[in-house]
């Protein structure tokens, strides 16, 4: 088992009815690492994760998880992971520490465990004046952080987060942030769906774009990075015509053009020279462009170049 | 990978959590605790003092009406287990419940324990206020004996069909929508005057409903009267409906799982 990576997926495939919601996946994720499948609505985030945790069977492909085979071995399988679903999964009428107990009793911990391990993650989520009201009164945040503590009862050796700042207040997402930070000096292999770029590129170590149902990328945060020119140079021009002057100029170096406002953009590797020398060869009269900027290229500008979308909804195809 | 997260299964231990967790989850929900157990009781008492003057069955209508209110109230009660299940099959902690190797089957079954006990405890009560009403059962220890056994293996029955029809369902609003067609069930029976006295075009579903004879059994039981193949009948019904439940809720549990 040691040296096997946490998940190995090879061509899965999911159809429900005539919707094709994954149409080949393969994974890769080493052990101990932060794996960060990224996508807009309906890319099959939840469908791939409800895949790898042996909720649903894929229709064709094999994948293998902390060491056992989704299919043959499932029991272990389930015994080696925990899930963090989309939607938080404890009971509104139990307390928080009420939950924790039972999920304790559910991994076979004694009565007397199970209570001990239920305060000890109460004490680590800041949930401990929380943990004695009911679940129902809780604010977003905390339901998600009891969530998460849920899933660490027996310390996992995968752990599958599916959107876990998703409807999150900015203060409770950077504070899940910490969190998950922090469990990943554990050692624990963590995958993660997001619909959040930044989210993807503050935790994770590798990231792979997912769109329609199919990976339309994977590497680290830069490597994706630099599958568009680092850098980009918008400009906003003076006029329609001098928009068409520009854009035949440039022809297939005109990126993101938008003629009704009037803006296009071009490649640069950002430094002054560049950009003063981009600037005089596109505009020698100084009469066409108004205004420029740099702009750093984020995961959203590598999405945009590789699926011709932002990560916006979108609908999956339809056979 | 440390040894911790491989724990061996056991069935029998995430019943109890199950049962458990069901019970609590039943005492908490004050609103369906408090309808399941005071609608029984409103009913038999509308039924015994603005009905029971107009109503003729030979005998002291309270006496005549109590095995029909136990019935009702044990099929209202078990058709609560519907939502139940629709709630969790909906808000995704099934998901996390199997996710971590705990089987759907004690999922389900720790909500048709919770409904069991709750039914029992609905059925003292509502015999309780008959005895303060004037309810006097002429029944002996094994008539007393065969008639909670027959209940048990209703509520039994009733509450796995709701199980299934939890799955079913696929919003909790859906789920009650049939707690209310299954509170319509006992009236085209004998429960709260006899079928006679109905519209004979009634009498061929009334006569061969499953309420018809458990409830003819509970009230021969109860008032030591013959009963005749009755309690066979129902019986007969109440392992029918058990096992075709049974065998669908496993069949509908793979496919809203799949
Ligand atoms: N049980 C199902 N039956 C039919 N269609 C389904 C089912 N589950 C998912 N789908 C469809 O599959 C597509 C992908 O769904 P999935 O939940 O995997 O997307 P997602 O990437 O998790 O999206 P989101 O960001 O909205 O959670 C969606 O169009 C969805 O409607
Ligand atoms: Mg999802």
């Amino acid at each position: 088992m040691p040296g096997e990576p946490a998940i190995e997926a090879t061509g899965l495939t999911k159809s429900y009815g005539s919707v094709r919601v994954l149409t080949g996946v393969d994974l890769h994720v080493p052990r101990g690492s932060v794996f960060s499948l990224l996508g807009p609505n309906g890319a099959g985030k939840t469908t791939t994760v409800r895949i790898l945790t042996t909720l649903t069977s894929p229709d064709s492909g094999s994948a293998r998880v902390a060491g056992h085979d989704l299919v043959r071995d499932r029991a272990r399988v389930r015994r080696s992971i925990s899930l963090t679903g989309q939607d938080t999964a404890l009971d509104e009428l139990l307390s928080g520490a009420e939950n924790l107990r039972m999920m304790g009793r559910l991994c076979r911990l004694s009565r007397g465990k199970a209570a001990a391990r239920a305060d000890e993650l109460l004490a680590q989520f800041d949930l401990v004046e929380a943990g004695s009201r009911r679940v129902g009164t809780y604010s977003g945040g905390m339901r998600r952080r009891l969530d998460l503590a849920a899933s660490l009862i027996v310390p996992p050796a995968v752990m599958f987060l599916d959107e876990p700042t998703t409807g999150l207040d900015p203060r409770s997402r950077a504070a899940m942030w910490t969190v998950i930070t922090e469990l990943t000096r554990s050692g624990v292999t963590i995958f993660l769906t997001t619909q959040y770029l930044e989210e993807a590129d503050r935790l994770a170590d590798r990231i792979a774009l997912v769109d329609g149902g199919r990976i339309v990328a994977e590497g680290t945060a830069a490597q994706l990075k630099q599958q568009v020119s680092g850098h980009r140079l918008d400009l906003t021009l003076t006029g329609v015509a001098a928009f068409d002057g520009l854009a035949a100029f440039l022809g297939d170096r005109a990126l993101l053009p938008d003629r009704d406002r009037l803006t296009l953009s071009v490649a640069t590797d950002g430094s002054a020279g560049h950009v003063r020398a981009l600037l005089d060869e596109l505009d020698p009269a100084r009469t066409a462009v108004a205004r420029f900027a740099v702009h750093t290229a984020t995961l959203d500008d590598v999405f945009l170049a590789l699926t011709g979308h932002t990560t916006t909804a979108k609908e999956p195809a339809v056979v | 990978m440390s040894d911790l997260a491989l724990r061996p299964a056991s069935p029998l231990g995430d019943l109890g959590v199950m049962v458990r967790r069901a019970t609590t989850l039943t005492i908490r929900n004050g609103d369906a605790l408090l309808t399941s157990l005071a609608l029984p009781i409103m009913l038999m008492l509308l039924f015994v003092y603005l009905f029971g003057g107009a109503i003729n069955t030979g005998t002291e209508y309270v006496t005549y009406v109590v095995p029909g209110v136990i019935m009702l109230c044990a099929s209202f009660g078990a058709s609560l287990t519907a939502v139940a299940v629709t709630n969790d099959m909906t808000n995704g902690i099934m998901d996390r419940f199997r996710s971590m190797d705990v089987s759907g089957a004690s999922v389900l079954g720790g909500h048709v324990a919770a409904s069991t006990a709750r039914n029992l405890v609905s059925t003292v009560l509502v015999l309780g206020v008959a005895f303060l009403i004037g309810f006097r059962p002429s029944a002996s220890v094994v008539d007393w004996l065969a008639a909670v056994g027959l209940l048990l293996a209703a509520i039994l029955a009733l509450s796995w069909a709701s199980a299934a029809v939890g799955l079913l369902a696929k919003t909790p609003e859906a789920a009650s929508g049939f707690t209310f067609f299954v509170m319509f069930l006992p009236y085209p029976s004998s429960a709260f005057v006899p079928v006679e006295t109905m519209p004979t075009w009634i009498h061929g579903f009334a006569d061969n409903q499953p309420f018809t004879p458990m409830i003819e059994s509970l009230r021969g039981f109860l008032l030591g009267t013959p009963v005749g193949n009755s309690p066979w009948i129902a019986l007969a019904w109440c392992v029918g409906i058990l096992v075709v439940s049974v065998l669908v809720t496993g069949r509908l549990f793979k496919r809203r799982t799949a």
